[in-house]
């Protein structure tokens, strides 16, 4: 059984999300194949070829991958699953394996599950449905099985001093040719990446608005974290989109996850109860993420943050001194 | 420029689902169903064109049991034009609909199609892209924005870590995100309207496609629950124990 992952990267590195779809592709399958599909891409493919577990790296370079849009990576994608080689087929459950994959498991004649958070054999996963409400165990019944992966459910595969992987240019299909990209916004921020960070602080509706969210930034900075909200707090406007976690939004599952003003409704549960360690900062002692916080502090958010960060700030002295 | 706008029928995003003892499944059993809430954005965005004079008619379609008309009602109720169920009691996943809908958009010739980025039962999100790869049209997922030009769509869509616009050429599918719009409340009187609009059924059967499932469900579980934590006093307290005990700071 040979399985092939679909590199989600850069042109000059890979997406970490990759490096754990290529962990959940070595519990399905004895070999793994990773097809870089980019421009100018032979970062990627070289990072690729020394990551432990992966036996080849198939390399398809063109002008028409440059933007990485679905339809094109697709129609790669497409080509070589239609070779016969693969049992599995893979890609990240991010934005963009999202919008891929199922272009490419339609065109097979295949479902697709999505999500897949855990390999239990190689035709059956379990992956989590009803906004994480309840976990689905299911058997693929296709002959190629196509899934994407939720990376924080699988731990990144490292890099191999060893031996290192083929890379085999291929030839490049032609593209799609409809969809234009006109223009691409990225966030910018100086603080690590919301899916990936080690420390996330995240505030709800209980901040009561976008200038008192920006009180939990001095915290974000002592503690090196992401920031990340709920969807009420998105909602109310208080901050952008992209900061939701929830099975609408990210799904993390950091160290630490600090809940500031968060309630803890369910859909928002489903995106962080994978974290090591969780707080839970509340005025009100009923509110249900109390019931997954490992500590919790019941009281006024505008009083016990600032408490809290000369508390850190206290105690960062106390460990460089 | 005909719209097609795909509607889900799944339980209220109100009720708290229960697995059911035997694992077999969710209870569905006397739970207050609704229209799939993204669905409903893309109602909304597809009237909404409409009202905007950009589109000409707006066709509701929804795959599954008779209880389908409901939502399909509900569709009406905030403007979409006329309704198709595409009858059948048999289990439908999203493979199986997408091939449905490519029958329906070869019969109906829509320039857009406009549905749900997923639906919140099975969450799968992959109805769209499916449709649109068997139809060979261009797609655009997540969509926060869609502005209809002539013969393109310009869809600003919400992805990792930012925004992206792209411009597709009709026809075209988009997925609808939260961010697209908020639907209107639909007024009593709307809804009594929408009883007297079409809705037309055909047998999934008349159009000859394999519905069959792709995936057997073993077991259907809780997912496992977290022991809670303690309370502590105060924020040197946890310090204290985040650094000492949790030895994560």
């Amino acid at each position: 059984m040979t399985a092939l992952v679909i590199a989600e990267h850069d042109h000059a590195s890979l997406q970490a999300g990759t490096l754990h779809t290529i962990t959940a592709a070595r519990a399905c399958a004895d070999d793994v194949h990773v097809l870089v599909a980019g421009r100018d891409c032979a970062g990627a493919a070289q990072q690729a070829a020394h990551l432990a577990g992966v036996a080849k790296v198939l390399v398809a370079d063109a002008p028409v991958l440059a933007d990485q849009l679905a339809e094109d990576v697709a129609e790669q994608a497409i080509a070589l699953a239609e070779e016969g080689r693969y049992t599995h087929v893979l890609a990240p459950a991010s934005a963009w394996g999202k919008s891929l994959l199922p272009r490419v498991a339609a065109r097979l004649g295949a479902g697709q599950l999505s999500e897949v958070t855990k390999v239990i054999a190689s035709d059956i996963f379990e992956r989590p449905i009803y906004a994480g409400n309840a976990v689905a165990t299911v058997q693929s019944l296709d002959t190629v099985k196509v899934l994407t992966v939720r990376a924080v459910n699988f731990d990144p595969v490292v890099s191999t001093s060893g031996d290192v992987a083929e890379v085999q240019a291929i030839e490049a299909v032609a593209g799609f040719g409809k969809t234009v990209l006109l223009s691409r916004e990225r966030i910018a921020s100086e603080r690590p990446e919301l899916a990936s960070a080690r420390v996330v602080v995240a505030g709800g509706r209980g901040l009561g608005s976008a200038e008192n969210f920006r009180l939990l930034e001095p915290l974000a900075d002592a503690l090196d974290a992401a920031l990340g909200a709920s969807r009420a707090a998105v909602d109310a406007g208080f901050v952008a989109n992209d900061l939701q976690v929830g099975q609408t939004g990210k799904i993390v599952a950091p160290d630490l996850y600090l809940a500031i003003g968060i309630s803890g409704a369910i859909q928002h549960l489903a995106g962080m109860t994978g974290s090591r360690v969780i707080v839970a900062i509340n005025k009100d002692a009923e509110a249900p993420i109390f019931g997954v916080a490992d500590y919790g502090i019941v009281g006024d958010l505008f009083e016990v943050v600032p408490q809290l960060l000369a508390a850190l700030r206290e105690a960062q002295r106390g460990q460089a001194a | 420029m005909k719209i097609l706008v795909p509607v889900k029928r799944v339980v209220d995003a109100n009720v708290k689902v229960r697995v059911k003892s035997d694992g077999s499944g969710v209870e569905l059993a006397n739970v207050k169903m609704a229209i799939n809430p993204f669905d409903e954005i893309a109602v909304e965005e597809a009237v909404r064109l409409k009202e905007a004079g950009k589109a000409t008619e707006v066709v509701a379609v929804s795959c599954g049991p008779a209880a389908c008309q409901d939502v399909l009602r509900s569709a009406l109720g905030i403007g979409a034009d006329r309704g198709l169920l595409i009858a059948t009691d048999a289990e439908l996943q999203p493979l199986a609909v997408a091939r449905l809908l490519a029958a329906v958009a070869q019969r109906e010739m829509p320039q857009l199609v406009i549905l749900g980025k997923q639906a919140i039962d099975d969450d799968c999100n992959q109805t769209g892209q499916m449709l649109a790869a068997l139809l060979g049209w261009p797609q655009a997922t997540f969509a926060s924005r869609v502005q209809a030009e002539g013969e393109h769509v310009v869809v600003t869509r919400d992805v990792d870590g930012g925004t992206e616009t792209l411009r597709l050429p009709l026809p075209a599918v988009v997925t609808a995100d939260l961010r697209l719009n908020e639907p209107r409340f639909v007024s009593l009187p709307n809804l009594m309207k929408a009883k007297k609009k079409p809705l037309e059924t055909v047998a999934a059967s008349e159009f000859g496609v394999d519905v069959a499932p792709r995936w057997r469900t073993l077991r259907v579980a809780e997912p496992p629950s977290r022991q809670s934590g303690v309370l502590v006093e105060d924020a040197a307290e946890l310090v204290r124990r985040l650094r000492h005990d949790a030895q994560v700071i």
